[in-house]
């Protein structure tokens, strides 16, 4: 493809209100666990697919995610060193990398993103949902810590559906096992109008992100719906959904892309803003953490914009009708926990892709098949054939891994990412 | 004229390789009932074989096919079973089956229920979620209701309805079958000369695609052929526990590579349905109760099983006490998560005791040994020496 065909320098951005919402945000809760062992305050680690992080809230006990710090780390250009750590004591080349990136990280001392060692857990809850690796990896952190372990079971969704007898067990397990371990950590007691407060929260959060997430319905779109909503889903799919500063945060996020959407701007891309959107892409899978930038970039310069993305779907699906409901709050928490995008069955997965293709007027989809993740990796390309031929529209597939540099490489991404590109142009050509 | 040892040693290992299940189709067409496939690494046959079906074991193609189409449904960092399973539905081997059952492995299966489902759609494709709570009123209820639900449809597809006393006479029959698989096991623990494990492995894997009536009068004519053989002498071989093979199988030219490189295997992973649970299943009162909690509670450990009492590894070092093991291979296949993801916690309870393991892993169609000898042969010597000193 020539350079002339590349989108002309991006206008330059200054920080939105919401990003520098978002980092404080962050930054006050990593805050908060560095001081735990003084403040007496305790925490929890557990996972972003099926996280309750409500119920935590209600107890007053904090959320860690391991794996939103694995992904820090291969921003940080850290998880290179974590890795290596972890294979040199014994962990396997082929496994997560998740895994061992955190692994790595605690085997250096447990240094968060900001830089404040994270305390140990007080519980692990194993939230079980639509990843087998979750498993493994609590049970090798059992085995670095003197803390008890929840183990939640969330079935699959195999079927398309949830049936009450898959509600019934994961309620059974809120209520028989969990609850009980988290008063135990907290020592004090249950307190359901409390968890109904952060559930209507949540509720009220989860509004403002789907109309965010759908403004990119819009031509052009306001905002980037992988690279960039991977930030907008931040809040909700790690410690805060159902706080007060979450619905504040969503709130303004909205406005924010409400007046983008007026000026009929573009997303905002590491250098500026998007001038002209070319291609309108549906992308399915995690993005790269170690080369985020540099492959939004690749993505940017070609004025080609995500539209919709399935990893925004990970921590839970929204913009089909889910709501967290206050009035039945245990089985809210189940529903949530089996609708999260992993732990559907890949039947529906090709339904909710070629629904985005078609709602979103998308020009193709994009498959980023990372190497550390059978959850989302096995069957991608029997999922890439049924949605090319449900559409009719072109299919395009690259390979990198989550936090692993070694298989992030650039001139291969950029070469696919470039005939994709051109078969969808040369479609559009001869539909002309 | 009866069946000699070598003579049933071939015939187990022409079924072990019959991945065109031309056995099962002979039968089907002998009694006209279904065949329904399962995937590693545990479903209830017993639930099957009441409603009149031929449980039939799939795990791959070893190294006998070639991979066409099955590489272009997985990227080369997925083991290799998801793809030669899809091979042999693509080439129609698995024509004669009129379903598959999916358990609740690992993500991978898990998924290729659903490539399956996309791409055979008018057959039976069912995932059968194993509860990783083991309370009998939480996971219990849960898997009992998964159970009647599998039930329910291969009645619908013309299996017989799920009746107590069918399942309770296909108990008897699957509890005399494990009971002849411990036997055969501790058999070779006790002299693995006389059960080589290259021979046990066909044996007992004839036991996926055979009926279990047949399968268990296999397993008492070999445990008698063997055990008679006065040929079969003790050799200098250092004793090992292989370990991470459960799902996909190792060509069988790996176990015979391992056995001449100077290990005896006292103890391994392969095909764990026959051996999953411990011990006999009740057969008084609710017959499906007794299999969802001989599963709950009776479940030997394995790497896919949750173990949330930081005792992983364990049952390990008890399996090497008890085989009089003097070391470990781990053994997985290449990519495999549960497997790979496991060993460092295996291996930190074999370090606690000073067992002495080596790790190498595979793929069903692995060709070349020879890196694998060279490494299984140094690691009998050092245990061989070390014992002598
Ligand atoms: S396998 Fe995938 S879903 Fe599971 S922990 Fe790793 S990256 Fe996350
Ligand atoms: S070999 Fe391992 S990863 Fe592959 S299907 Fe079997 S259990 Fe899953």
């Amino acid at each position: 493809m020539s350079v002339s065909t590349k989108n002309p320098p991006l206008a330059a951005t200054a920080k939105d209100d919401s990003q520098v919402r978002q980092k404080q945000m962050i930054a006050a809760h990593y805050a908060r666990l560095a001081r735990a062992s003084e403040s007496g305050e305790k925490n929890v680690y557990t996972f972003v697919p099926g996280n309750l992080t409500e119920l935590l809230r209600s107890f007053d006990l904090l959320p860690v995610l391991p794996e939103i710090n694995a992904l820090q780390s291969g921003m940080r250009g850290k998880s290179a060193e974590y890795i290596a750590l972890a294979e040199k004591l014994g962990h396997s080349e082929d496994v997560c990398t998740y895994v061992k990136c955190d692994i790595g990280m605690l085997k250096s001392g447990n240094v968060g993103p900001t830089g404040e060692r994270l305390p140990s857990p007080d519980l692990l809850l194993l939230s079980y949902t639509g990843c087998f690796t979750f498993m493994k990896w609590f049970e090798l952190l059992k085995q670095e810590y003197q803390c008890p372990v929840v183990m939640l079971h969330v079935p699959y969704q195999a079927e398309g559906r949830i049936t009450d007898s898959m509600r019934a067990y994961v309620t059974a397990q809120i209520r028989q096992k969990l609850i009980p371990a988290l008063e135990q950590v907290a020592g004090r007691k249950y307190d359901e109008d409390r968890l109904k407060e952060c559930l209507a929260r949540s509720a009220q959060a989860e509004e403002d992100l789907v109309w965010v997430l759908q403004s990119a319905k819009n031509r052009p779109s306001p905002i980037d719906a992988w690279f960039g909503a991977v930030y907008y889903v931040g809040p909700i799919f790690s410690a805060f959904r159902g706080t007060p500063e979450a619905v504040e945060y969503y709130r303004a996020l909205r406005v924010e892309i409400q007046e983008r959407l007026t000026k009929k701007l573009g997303p905002v891309t590491p250098d500026g803003m998007m001038t002209e959107e070319k291609y309108r892409l549906v992308i399915e899978g995690p993005p790269n953490w170690t080369s985020f930038r540099e492959f939004w970039r690749m993505f940017a310069e070609e004025g080609a914009v995500a539209v919709a993305s399935t990893y925004t779907k990970v921590g839970g699906m929204y913009d089909f009708g889910f709501r967290h409901d206050p009035e039945r709050p245990l089985e809210t928490m189940a529903e949530y926990c089996m609708g999260c995008y992993t732990n559907l069955d890949l039947s529906t997965r090709v339904g909710i892709l070629t629904r985005y293709m078609q709602e979103y007027e998308a020009d193709g989809l994009l498959v980023n098949s990372v190497k550390s993740c059978n959850s989302f990796s096995a069957g991608q390309l029997a999922m890439l054939r049924e949605v090319e031929s449900r559409t009719g529209r072109p299919v395009g597939f690259i390979e990198s891994d989550l936090v692993d540099p070694r298989y992030f490489s650039a001139s291969n991404i950029k070469n696919r990412l470039e005939s994709f590109l051109q078969m969808i142009a040369q479609k559009r050509g001869g539909a002309a | 004229m009866t069946e000699t040892l070598p003579a049933l040693v071939q015939r187990a290992t022409e079924l072990s390789r019959d991945w065109r299940l031309s056995s099962v189709r002979a039968w089907k067409q002998r009694t006209g009932a279904l065949a329904i496939g399962y995937l590693p690494v545990y479903v209830p046959r017993e639930v099957f074989h009441a409603q009149g079906v031929l449980p039939v074991g799939l795990t791959g193609a070893g190294d006998d096919l070639e991979i066409i189409k099955g590489d272009a449904f997985y990227q080369s960092y997925i083991c290799h079973l998801p793809r030669s399973t899809i091979e042999l539905g693509l080439n129609g081997s698995l024509d004669c089956l009129d379903g598959i059952v999916f358990p609740a492995t690992c993500d991978v299966i898990r998924n290729l229920s659903g490539v399956w489902r996309m791409q055979f759609p008018s057959k039976m494709s069912r995932y059968l979620d194993v509860p990783q709570d083991f309370d009998r009123a939480m996971g219990g209820v849960f898997y009992r209701h998964e159970l009647e639900d599998i039930a329910r449809e291969i009645h619908e597809r013309g299996g017989r309805k799920l009746e107590a006393e069918a399942l309770r006479a296909s108990i008897r029959v699957y509890n005399e079958n494990r009971t002849l698989v411990r036997e055969l096991l501790t058999l070779r623990r006790e002299a693995p000369w006389k059960l080589p494990t290259a021979e046990l492995y066909v044996v007992l894997r004839a036991g996926l695609v055979l009926p279990v009536e047949e399968h268990s009068a296999m397993l008492r004519r070999y445990r008698d052929l063997a055990q008679a053989d006065a040929e079969r002498r003790p050799r200098d071989q250092a004793r090992v526990v292989l370990t991470g093979s459960f799902c996909e199988q190792p060509p069988l030219g790996l176990i015979k590579t391992l056995e001449r490189a100077g290990c005896y295997i006292v103890d391994d992973d392969f095909v764990p349905v026959l051996h999953w649970l411990r011990g006999d299943v009740c057969t008084e009162g609710d017959p499906l109760a007794n299999l969802v909690t001989a599963f709950l509670e009776d479940s030997i450990d394995s790497p896919v099983r949750y173990c949330g009492d930081g005792t992983k590894g364990q049952e390990l070092v008890q399996r090497v006490d008890e085989s009089k093991a003097e070391g470990v291979l781990f053994c997985a296949p290449s990519f495999c998560d549960p497997a790979l993801l496991d060993q460092p916690m295996a291996q930190a309870a074999l370090d606690g005791r000073a067992i002495p393991w080596t790790s190498f892993k595979y793929s069903e169609n692995t060709g070349q040994f020879h890196v694998i000898r060279e490494q299984a042969g140094t690691f009998a010597d050092s245990i061989k020496l070390w014992s002598e000193a």
